[in-house]
């Protein structure tokens, strides 16, 4: 199992540290409860560490990355990043991650833990003569700091007001993105190894509080934000997935970008649809029955009891027909059904966004 | 917190209270400690059949759900409601007001098989 620069530091903060795509993360310090409503409230801190980073740079990379990822990577200004999706041939998503553009000809890749190995053999196995590719994941290190007060640490750090989202700024051979995964304000920091322990303790002196992937997670899934491996796979599109938005179909030709025309003209066949719990439930977790009338229509591909909103909260690929705001659906648990109907997403607005 | 004296433990952290010949159930702190963030309990109902050792309710951390396992077998007598509209009073008072069940004993010589509060203390340290 491999362990983050910061894993005694988690210890320290008595950190429970679990198994986590192959990397010993803490789940919580002290509750996850708390640690959510720290991050909606205040601001939090998670170790993301096990996140990679890649470099790609030469000539022709702009327009060799547009042809691996569905937004347009022409569109980014140097020291911008966005939102973005890597498909396979027949248009599933190998994994969901954010790009920026450093100069003119020079990108970092920010992908997901699980994804790296694979990530990487993929862009390899679509490099061309010329460009440079270099998995840094082992080199870097990287924490995010989230929540409403997030502006007023970054302040304190750099001594400069928070920049607008998705900018990314670069300080030596560290940098700092303007986004996050739990729909408040926040950046994530991403430096080198040798930095990440001061850095830790830096932002701990500054009143910023541990927060574990346990509440990463209902963070998420409150925004509705999807989770690769869980909301995403190699089966679903990004249509599908409801991740239109970043998916640029006017740009020229891209991997997976032939399936999505053909969904674009005759429409999806499922969508992932948010699912809010009508009755008193157990928590909803993943791979739970969804029920229109007494017929199992498909599973939860995520769940969970909203810490922000006191009810249950689901994520999961329901027939199109099916997959409108209003519609009734069931979600069986344990033998037993709940009442809960389709949402719009997010679930959760932050209060000051 | 310190283990009440006047209880016996299964090895699956569950406690019982036992007078005369009726049992109250529920589960350890150490249990509710490694739990943590208990948001949902779902507690027997009256009348139900128990055998030692089956699983009798079930308890839901915001990241699992765990099993609860009937130390003893009888008749479930009543359910705690509590827990409905509070399953933290599992975590904030497990050995009070964060009991799960009480139980009629149809046999109570399975009691000698459960632990000491002792030996439930050596088992957990």
């Amino acid at each position: 199992m491999k362990r983050t620069p910061l894993y005694q530091k988690h210890l320290d903060a008595k950190g429970r540290v679990v198994d986590f795509a192959g990397w010993e993360m803490p789940v919580q310090y002290t509750s996850i409860l708390d640690e959510h409503q720290i991050v909606r409230t205040q601001v939090g801190m998670f170790d993301i560490s096990h996140m990679g980073e890649f470099f790609v740079s030469g000539p022709g990379v702009t327009a060799w990355l547009d042809g691996l990822l569905t937004n347009r990577v022409a569109a980014l200004a140097e020291g911008h990043g966005h939102y973005t999706l890597m498909l396979n041939e027949t248009g599933g998503v190998i994994d969901d991650l954010i790009v920026y553009r450093l100069a003119a000809e020079s990108y970092l890749l920010i992908v997901n833990a699980a994804k790296i190995e694979e990530d990487s053999a993929w862009v390899q196995a679509h490099l061309p003569p010329g460009i440079h590719f270099d998995n840094a994941s082992d080199r870097y290190a990287a924490i995010a700091v989230q929540g409403p007060n997030a502006a007023e640490i970054y302040a304190k750090l750099f001594g400069e007001s928070l920049p607008a989202k998705n900018r990314l700024v670069t300080s030596g051979s560290s940098f700092a993105g303007i986004t996050g995964y739990t729909g408040e304000e926040g950046f994530e920091l991403f430096v080198p190894t040798t930095e990440t322990e001061s850095l830790w303790d830096q932002l701990l002196a500054l009143g910023v509080k541990p927060c574990g992937l346990g509440a990463r997670d209902t963070l998420r899934l409150e925004m509705a934000y999807p989770l690769n491996g869980s909301d995403l796979s190699p089966e679903r599109t990004p249509l599908e997935a409801g991740l239109g938005f970043f998916v640029d179909l006017e740009k020229g030709d891209f991997i997976g970008k032939s399936r999505l025309l053909a969904q674009k003209q005759n429409g999806v066949a499922v969508r992932l649809a948010a699912i809010q719990v009508l009755d008193k439930a157990p928590p909803i977790r993943s791979h739970y029955p969804v029920v229109v009338g007494n017929k199992i229509i498909s599973e939860t591909t995520s769940g969970a009891l909203s810490p922000s909103l006191g009810y249950g909260i689901a994520m999961a690929y329901l027939p199109t027909e099916l997959a409108k705001v209003g519609q009734e659906v069931a979600i069986d648990v344990r033998g037993k059904q709940y009442r809960a109907q389709v949402v719009k997403k997010p679930f959760y607005r932050p209060a000051n966004r | 917190m310190s283990i009440p004296t006047d209880l016996k433990f299964a090895e699956s952290h569950e406690w019982i209270r036992v007078e005369g010949d009726v049992a109250t159930v529920g589960i350890s702190d150490h249990a509710q400690a490694e739990l943590t963030d208990i948001v949902f309990a779902e507690p027997p109902q009256p009348g139900r059949k128990a055998t030692a050792g089956e699983t009798i309710a079930i308890v839901e951390s915001v990241k699992a759900a765990s099993d609860i396992y009937s130390p003893v077998s009888g008749e479930v007598l009543e359910g705690n409601s509590a827990l409905d509209s509070t399953p933290s009073l599992l975590n904030t008072d497990p050995y009070g007001e964060g009991w799960i069940y009480k139980i009629k004993l149809s046999d109570p010589t399975e009691l000698a098989a459960l632990k000491t509060p002792e030996q439930y203390q050596a088992q957990i340290s």
